[in-house]
């Protein structure tokens, strides 16, 4: 009997694990080797006229230990830290109340917040520029409202990356929120309330303990990118404001250094890897809210 | 009748355009254990959540202990609900889910952790304070959601068929336990049931409701023996209607005679029987095509359908009833 169970055990598992072939090829090939590659690349030299040398060394991580280096990481970590303080403050609310809609306003604002993936990044980017830059679309309304005399000189500064980043980013968030603020029992909030809490302490000890997994997803889904998304600082920042990202770039392409960046890619990706431990820690799930 | 702790006036509700309660007057002793009985949609968990504060009524009035509470809200009333559902919080263990409220009106910590030691004693659960609640069973959940209302000492408590989702066996054994710590609470239970039994069982006093209407208000007996409406007959006490002479009689099946008895002297024709629960259930057609059922115990295979009987009933088990389907006021 409990051979017999064993067998067909067995044979369903090698069962499964022949459909899954497919799979495990496409992780290997397609992300498994390129960060095995990366890594190995970020202990080698860069050679003289071009690609590689094939000798061990830790110069690329001692070079981020430089000043220079150091203080982009450090600008980058704020700039993200901010960028997802405002998304969170703009999205977690947006997120909620959405699940709380009717089924006509629920598609309302989600397509609000689709309609911009209709159109590229970068074009939406100039279109913001359009909005910053001196004389641009918000002077002439702040002038017009006489709230400011001359134009703000908005493009090119630290606020005008931090917008351009919440609004690329807001969508993730608002979507984490959303899906755990769709799962949220309205009954076990009416028995705060029936149990004497007020409605803020209801959804201060309930609806927002039960939606904090999403707000985590969130924060972790744009934490991450803002680090990377160095085309926003370039764009809005002009070249003021430089991210880990802007420099790998640069390695790459002016500096012909793949080793170096592949060292920061690293570093940039173990830092990554901390925050999602974190993540899965604090909520006890494995899987990030919003994502499938 | 005792004091009287909770007084509903007049109370009127729409959704939608549709009118889910119209006007609902009830008045509950202190201590007493009162039943709203109905289908779903009658406006039994409605009527409920209005007294608890989760909905406001589009007119009449709450009274608790002679104040006017219908614009209050659920938090500042001294009524607590056992949900249908229980709503336990899933992110807090046992202890946390029973001391909530007392943690929320700021109870000093030491109290809390008597007194929430004590309810799990009440419910027989002492030792599952440190469980979260998904690793409990439905009884066990049960237990705690009424532990964590009790626990409050409201005026009144408010239960939205608590056992709905509970096996039949431990369905039973709840309603005694629930009537056992009624009484020893003392107090006031507003219970909430579609299952007539549940209500017979456990109730002082049932108020049957029918499409937004309280057809009838009173005892177990009364509501039993003496429907006023066909309806609440139906409902409750599975009772034939029947009609003659534009006036409506409710006759319930066991008090079907038949074959010999003096009071038998109507003509009928056995259409089906079919066994079930202990009791044979014979379905007859009078000659004027009214159709009836008799139940007796046992298994009486005499009959077959198609076969003509002589049935009747003694004068005093035909209790007149208002028809629901003619009366505009029941409607």
């Amino acid at each position: 009997m409990t051979k017999t169970k064993i067998t067909s055990n067995s044979r369903r598992r090698s069962g499964n694990v022949g459909l899954m072939i497919p799979m495990y090829v496409f992780t290997i090939l397609f992300v498994a080797l390129p960060i095995l590659y990366l890594f190995l690349l970020s202990f080698l030299q860069r050679a003289q006229v071009w690609g590689v040398d094939f000798t061990f060394t830790l110069d690329n991580y001692k070079r981020i230990l430089e000043p220079l280096y150091l203080d982009t990481f450090w600008q980058s970590l704020k700039l993200a830290f901010t960028a997802t303080f405002f998304v969170a403050l703009i999205g977690y609310p947006y997120g909620y109340f959405m699940a709380k809609m009717n089924a006509v306003w629920k598609r309302r604002m989600l397509l609000l917040i689709m309609i911009p993936f209709w159109t590229s990044a970068l074009i939406r980017l100039y279109g913001w520029i359009i909005v910053f830059r001196s004389n641009g679309v918000l002077d002439k309304i702040l002038m017009g409202l006489h709230l400011t005399k001359q134009p703000l000189k908005l493009l090119y500064t630290y606020p005008a990356v931090v917008v351009g980043m919440v609004y690329s980013l807001l969508p993730f968030m608002i979507l984490a929120v959303y899906s755990s603020a769709e799962k949220l029992d309205a009954s076990l909030v009416e028995a705060s309330r029936d149990l004497g809490a007020s409605a803020w302490k209801a959804f201060w000890t309930v609806s927002f303990r039960l939606t904090l997994p999403g707000l985590l997803s969130g924060v972790v889904l744009s934490f991450i990118p803002s680090m990377g998304l160095f085309f926003i600082a370039d764009i809005l920042g002009g070249n003021k404001i430089v991210l880990v990202g802007s420099v790998i770039q640069e390695q790459i392409t002016k500096g012909r250094n793949q080793p170096f960046a592949a060292a920061l890619s690293a570093v940039l990706m173990i830092l990554t890897s901390v925050m999602i431990r974190l993540y899965r820690k604090i909520t006890g799930t494995s899987q990030l809210e919003g994502m499938m | 009748m005792g004091e009287s702790i909770l007084q509903l006036r007049q109370i009127r509700k729409s959704f939608d355009n549709t009118e889910v309660l119209k006007g609902i007057d009830l008045e509950v002793a202190q201590g007493e254990f009162i039943t709203l009985l109905g289908a779903s949609g009658c406006g039994k968990t409605t009527t409920l959540r209005i007294i608890a504060g989760l909905e406001l009524p589009d007119a009449g009035q709450v009274i608790l202990e002679g104040q006017d509470i219908t614009n209050r809200e659920p938090n500042k009333r001294d009524v607590n609900t056992v949900f249908q559902n229980y709503a336990l919080f899933p992110h807090m263990n046992v202890s946390d889910n029973v001391g909530y409220g007392l943690k929320i009106r700021k109870v000093p910590k030491a109290e809390i952790e008597r007194k929430v030691e004590q309810a799990l004693r009440l419910v027989q659960l002492e030792e599952y304070g440190k469980r979260m609640p998904d690793q409990l069973s439905g009884g066990q959940k049960q237990r705690i959601a009424i532990a964590r209302a009790v626990i409050n000492e409201p005026k009144v408590l408010l239960l939205d068929e608590p056992l709905g989702a509970l096996d039949l066996k431990l369905r039973r054994q709840m309603q005694l336990e629930l009537k056992r710590l009624q009484k020893r609470l003392g107090i006031t239970f507003i219970y909430i049931t579609h299952d007539q039994e549940e209500a017979i069982n456990m109730s002082d006093r049932i108020g049957v409701m029918h499409e937004g209407i309280l057809e009838q208000l009173g005892t177990p007996n009364e509501v039993y023996y003496q429907p006023q409406t066909s309806y609440v007959a139906d409902f409750v006490g599975n009772a034939n209607i029947l009609h003659k002479n534009g006036e409506t009689f409710a006759i319930r099946s066991e008090n079907i005679l038949m074959n010999g008895e003096t009071v038998c002297t109507r003509e009928a024709v056995v259409v089906e029987k079919s066994f079930a629960g202990g009791q044979l259930r014979i379905l007859f057609r009078l000659p004027d095509g009214q159709t009836l059922t008799a139940s007796r115990y046992g298994i009486d295979n005499d009959l077959q359908p198609g076969q003509k009987v002589k049935i009747g009933w003694d004068a005093k088990d035909a209790v007149k009833v208002i028809d629901n389907d003619k009366d505009e006021n029941h409607k």
